[in-house]
């Protein structure tokens, strides 16, 4: 699974309008039927006293799920956070047609390696950005050291 | 006791009508956008996600704009809202030794493995009114360094942890799933995945009060800000539908680790334990507030006395919500006039009386 989790990932944090672009340039966008229609709903976001010990809940998140089945009968799924069903929807059915041998190496070309490629590149520029403030303190001697 | 009263409908109706023009303001100036308020007052935007206890910041930003500012009113929009969403899922415990960091400093070590990175503060500024804001098309750039920052920042507690001088956090046998407040009245002695969750959703003026007071001296505390990191973390699930952890996106958190000073018990040898402050967005001031109030409030699990208000967990737990706290104290102005009304007749009548017996005298 772990190229699954790859790129539902990628596909969780593209823009609804990334994903839309993408649809509408398929040459044959398939058929599918609804498992699960898009919901929303809350995820209650967990975390760990000190980072590392027992479980609390720290707050929740709004986010949005749906399943669906292609005519070719795979079945796309879709978490992402957030409240927009379409960009949900968008997710699913690129999941499928992803888990498809035969339009899977032309999604990931058009879609998936672009959309992660943007995403490395915001994330780098905005390290860099915070990589501009690093600091280097130094403290000063004090009193009568010579 | 407050009474049911009739009437008033209408003036109940132009109330509304009236608030909601006062809310605009002058209809000659454009009327503010939620990507306006959710993109240039993301610090409003964190305090209401964080103690409305919902990250969604678009949701909050319309909260913020239909409570025309006012926070804590947006506050308990935010968590009105969300009692009509279904819990679908509850997440991994989000992992912040792994943040994507806009920020990480620590007032302990000068020399930390990664750097001590300033990231968006306030810290360095001077306070100074910046009146080049009141213009418009001011377009500012951030410097942008050849490298990104290192990808390793081991937590600063970590590292103490490895010379042992650091009390371990550890999950508990199992790691049992946490009390959830949302669902579970608050019960006492409460745990600490209890009290983190209270504190996480608490009211930052009133945890800032507390975290001041345990610093001033009602409480055994001397804290270093051992580590406080800001930045994105993932969030991962399980769906039902497949059986392994999915990454749904990314949060911005902030987290501070409180050390403080430990003297040792009879089975423990001296060593830092730590206060722990974890809050949804850039949040920075509550999270410090948080952990500080954490940590005076661990006195009772180290065999520390117990005898100021930041340690008396049923006085902090019980009023750190402002929700409930703003519904409780505005609740004074509902009719209360049959309450009243007897009062007044107490007063009158035991002012008869004390003016009998003053003649009698």
């Amino acid at each position: 699974m772990p190229e699954r989790r790859h790129w539902m990932a990628i596909l969780a944090r593209a823009s609804r309008e990334e994903l839309e672009a993408a649809w509408s340039s398929l040459e044959s966008p398939p058929a599918y039927q609804w498992l699960r229609r898009p919901e929303t709903g809350l995820a209650m976001v967990r975390a760990r006293a000190g980072g590392g010990g027992a479980k609390f809940n720290l707050g929740e998140a709004s986010i949005t799920r749906c399943t669906l089945r292609t005519a070719d009968a795979k079945t796309g799924v879709a978490y992402i956070l957030g409240r927009d069903r379409r960009r949900a929807e968008l997710a699913a059915l690129f999941d499928a047609l992803l888990q498809d041998e035969t339009t899977r190496p032309r999604i990931e070309r058009d879609v998936v390696f672009p959309l992660a490629a943007r995403q490395a590149a915001a994330s780098t520029n905005a390290s860099r950005k915070a990589a501009a403030t690093r600091v280097d303190f130094y403290t000063l001697v004090r009193g009568e050291n010579p | 006791m407050y009474v049911a009263v009739k009437g008033g409908e209408t003036a109940i109706a132009n109330s509304w009508r009236l608030l909601a023009e006062s809310r605009r303001g002058d209809p000659a100036v454009p009327e503010l956008t939620l990507a306006q308020i959710a993109g240039q007052m993301p610090l409003a935007v964190a305090r209401v996600m964080g103690e409305g206890s919902l990250y969604d910041p678009e949701l909050a930003a319309l909260a913020i704009k239909q409570a025309a500012g006012d926070l804590v009113e947006a506050i308990f929009l935010l968590r009105a809202y969300r009692t009509t969403l279904p819990r679908l899922a509850a997440t991994q415990p989000i992992d912040t030794s792994r943040m994507q960091l806009q920020r990480r400093i620590s007032a302990a070590f000068k020399d930390l493995p990664g750097g001590q990175v300033l990231g968006p503060t306030y810290d360095y500024t001077q306070r100074l009114l910046d009146f080049s804001l009141a213009a418009d098309g001011v377009r500012p750039e951030a410097a942008v360094a050849a490298e990104p920052v290192s990808a390793s920042m081991p937590r600063v507690t970590d590292l103490l942890g490895h010379e042992g001088l650091m009390q371990p956090e550890s999950p508990a046998a199992g790691d049992p799933d946490p009390v959830d407040l949302t669902r579970e009245p608050l019960d006492f002695p409460a745990g600490r995945d209890s009290r983190l969750q209270n504190l996480a959703r608490g009211d930052e003026g009133f945890l800032l009060a507390l975290g001041y007071s345990s610093q001033r001296g009602y409480s055994n505390s001397h804290p270093f800000a051992g580590e406080i990191r800001q930045g994105d973390v993932e969030v991962e699930l399980v769906p039902e539908e497949l059986g392994f952890a999915i990454n749904i996106g990314d949060i911005t958190v902030t987290e501070c680790q409180m050390v403080n000073k430990f003297i040792g018990s009879e089975d423990t040898p001296p060593q830092f334990t730590r206060g722990y402050g974890l809050v949804f967005g850039g949040s920075e001031r509550k999270a410090m507030a948080m952990a500080l109030v954490d940590r005076s409030l661990r006195a009772r699990e180290l065999g520390e006395p117990v005898k100021s208000p930041s340690q008396d967990e049923e006085f902090v737990l019980y009023h750190s919500d402002n929700v409930e706290a703003s519904g409780f104290v505005q609740h004074l102005k509902l009719p209360h006039y049959v309450d009243f009304q007897s009062e007044l007749e107490l007063i009158r009548k035991l002012r008869a009386e004390h003016a009998r017996k003053d003649k009698a005298a």
